[in-house]
């Protein structure tokens, strides 16, 4: 594919001997909205998070295979992992703020890349705040705990604290699962301003909503990429059965 | 009324009179050694040398020969008692050698004192060659807290929920600087609990420092690390049963222990406190 940001190749992942990920192949273009969908467990999760290696933590778990991001295997000996996920943001499953306040959590990132210039994070964290459409609600609250946040805007906080460093690549593991219509509308016209500038991977279980959001669509089962394709072809006319099953809901 | 409603109330009742006789007991002995001691206790009780054989006088060198060695420990057990619980929990990978360790640091807390303290006559006195003082009493408690405070630090770690180290990690953290800055904060109101208490345990304990530095009488105070010292435990433990006029010294014996009390009281405290204080300063 040309313009691939990240080609996958024959990728497998294992937690201890169970294998989640079964010779996964998939280039995933740049500046797209790359949507997953597949049943629950069926690895979604497990392959955003072998983009950027989070799934290092895990003991006992091992990848095999590659994930080339601009021509270099991230999984290569020498790669600096921290640097690696500065370039591919997630915002996780479950929304995960940190007890500190608003502000601070949007500039974690900035403080954590050794960054002391006040202006400047000042200026990141409202910017990145308002490109998670979340600038005008929490203006005035900067110095709350985030944990005083509703769901929604906890999410969106998520989503902000991983713009403020300017990744290349951003992982959204559901971000609107626990959102309700208005905010799940509100992600998702962030997520088309964001793609401009971003290459976005998203998982989501609502195919209204990979449907909507993404422009090319994989369909992944018990480990496996089963279609992947332009999204309106993976809904209108899929070439494999398990995927026309899947997306009818007739079953999963 | 049912069966099951009767056994419950049976299990409640049962599970009330262990509570009340447990509170009974603790409450008959403090009210016992508040009321006998509170007489003696006055200024120079608390700022004279003990006279005339201990049988006057008051208890100077015993509070600071005390508070020295509590500091002598903190400054052990805390420092390496975190580092050993941070590198346990966060940086060991969990094989059957980490696990054995584990199991050897809970097995230590088990460990009587007086083991401790011949230990430590081994280790510090003889083979270090330090003497008996200070140093190597406050050591030999050090080593005593060590297992209470590690493991109180690896209890407190493990409550730091996992998406915290993981939000910072996806942002690009160092492990070292995910540990600092967004586990640690966290972690601290908790190891710092612990760790009081394994320390105001060590400030009360008298086997460890019998054959490490602590003195019979000694009307004076420690003039460096390497001296002798009194301590409150074992002044308390001479004034009732090695004096040779035990019913004389009876009221020192119990404004000794009321002041060794109210120490250790008040570390508890100053741990309660701090747990509060920093607890409000990690929300920011
Ligand atoms: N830390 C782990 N240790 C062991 N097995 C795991 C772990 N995390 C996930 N798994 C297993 O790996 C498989 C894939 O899990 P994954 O979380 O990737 O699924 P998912 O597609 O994201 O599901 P969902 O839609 O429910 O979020 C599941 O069978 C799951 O039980
Ligand atoms: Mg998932």
């Amino acid at each position: 594919m040309k313009n691939a940001k990240i080609n996958v190749s024959k990728f497998n992942f294992y937690y201890g001997d169970s294998r989640v990920l079964k010779d996964i192949t998939i280039d995933i273009p740049e500046n797209r909205v790359t949507g997953i969908i597949g049943p629950s467990g069926c690895g979604k999760s497990t392959f955003l998070r072998s983009l950027n290696r989070m799934n290092d933590v895990i003991l006992g778990s091992r990848a095999e295979g590659s994930v080339m991001l601009d021509g270099r295997d991230i999984y290569g000996r020498d790669v600096d992992v921290a640097g690696l996920r500065r370039k591919v943001g997630m915002v996780f499953q479950k929304s995960n703020p940190f007890p500190k306040s608003v502000f601070e959590n949007v500039a974690y990132g900035l403080r954590i890349d050794g960054i002391k210039d006040k202006y400047f994070i000042e200026e990141r964290v409202e910017r990145s705040l308002r490109d998670a459409a979340l600038w005008s609600e929490v203006k005035d609250r900067l110095r709350d705990n985030a944990f005083e946040l509703s769901g929604g805007q906890q999410q969106r906080l998520c989503i902000a604290r991983a713009l403020a460093i300017e990744p290349e690549i951003l992982l959204m593991d559901e971000p609107a699962s626990a959102l309700d219509p208005t905010a799940t509308l509100k992600i998702e016209e962030l997520i088309q301003e964001l793609k401009k500038k971003y290459t976005i991977i998203i998982v989501t279980h609502n195919m209204q909503q990979a449907a909507r959001v993404s422009d090319l669509t994989a369909f992944f089962m018990l480990g496996e990429l089963v279609e992947y394709d332009i999204t309106s072809i993976i809904f209108t006319k899929p070439s494999k059965k398990l995927t026309e099953d899947y997306i009818t809901g007739r079953f999963g | 009324m049912k069966l099951k409603n009767v056994t419950q109330a049976a299990g409640f009742l049962f599970l009330r009179i262990c509570v009340t006789a447990a509170i009974l007991a603790l409450v008959v002995i403090l009210a016992d050694i508040v009321t006998k001691g509170i007489g003696v206790i006055s200024w120079e009780f608390l700022t004279t040398m003990p006279k005339n054989g201990m049988t006057q006088g008051g208890i100077l060198p015993a509070i600071v020969g005390t508070f020295l060695v509590t500091v002598i420990t903190a400054l052990l057990a805390i420092p390496l008692g975190m580092g050993c619980a941070i590198y346990l929990n966060e940086y060991a990978s969990d094989t059957k050698l980490t696990r054995l360790i584990r199991m050897s640091i809970r097995n230590l807390s088990g460990v009587p004192s007086i083991v401790y303290g011949l230990f430590g006559v081994i280790l510090f006195v003889q083979l270090m060659n330090l003497g008996t003082c200070v140093l190597s009493a406050g050591m030999t408690l050090g080593l005593m807290t060590l297992p209470w405070t590690i493991t109180a630090s690896e209890e407190a770690l493990k409550n730091v929920p996992r998406s915290y180290r993981e939000g910072a990690l996806a942002l690009g953290a160092t492990k070292w600087q995910t540990i600092r800055t967004n586990v640690l904060p966290y972690a601290i109101p908790g190891m710092l609990t612990g760790t009081i208490l394994g320390l105001s345990r060590a400030a009360g304990e008298t086997a460890p420092i019998l054959f490490t530095g602590a003195a019979f009488y000694l009307p004076f105070l420690p003039k460096s690390l390497f001296s002798q010292f009194m301590a409150l435990p074992y002044h308390l433990y001479v004034m009732s049963t090695q004096h040779h006029a035990i019913s004389k010294v009876r009221p020192i014996a119990y404004g000794t222990a009321l002041v060794l009390i109210t120490m250790v009281f008040a570390m508890n405290l100053v741990a309660v406190i701090a747990r509060y204080r920093l607890r409000k300063i990690k929300m920011e």
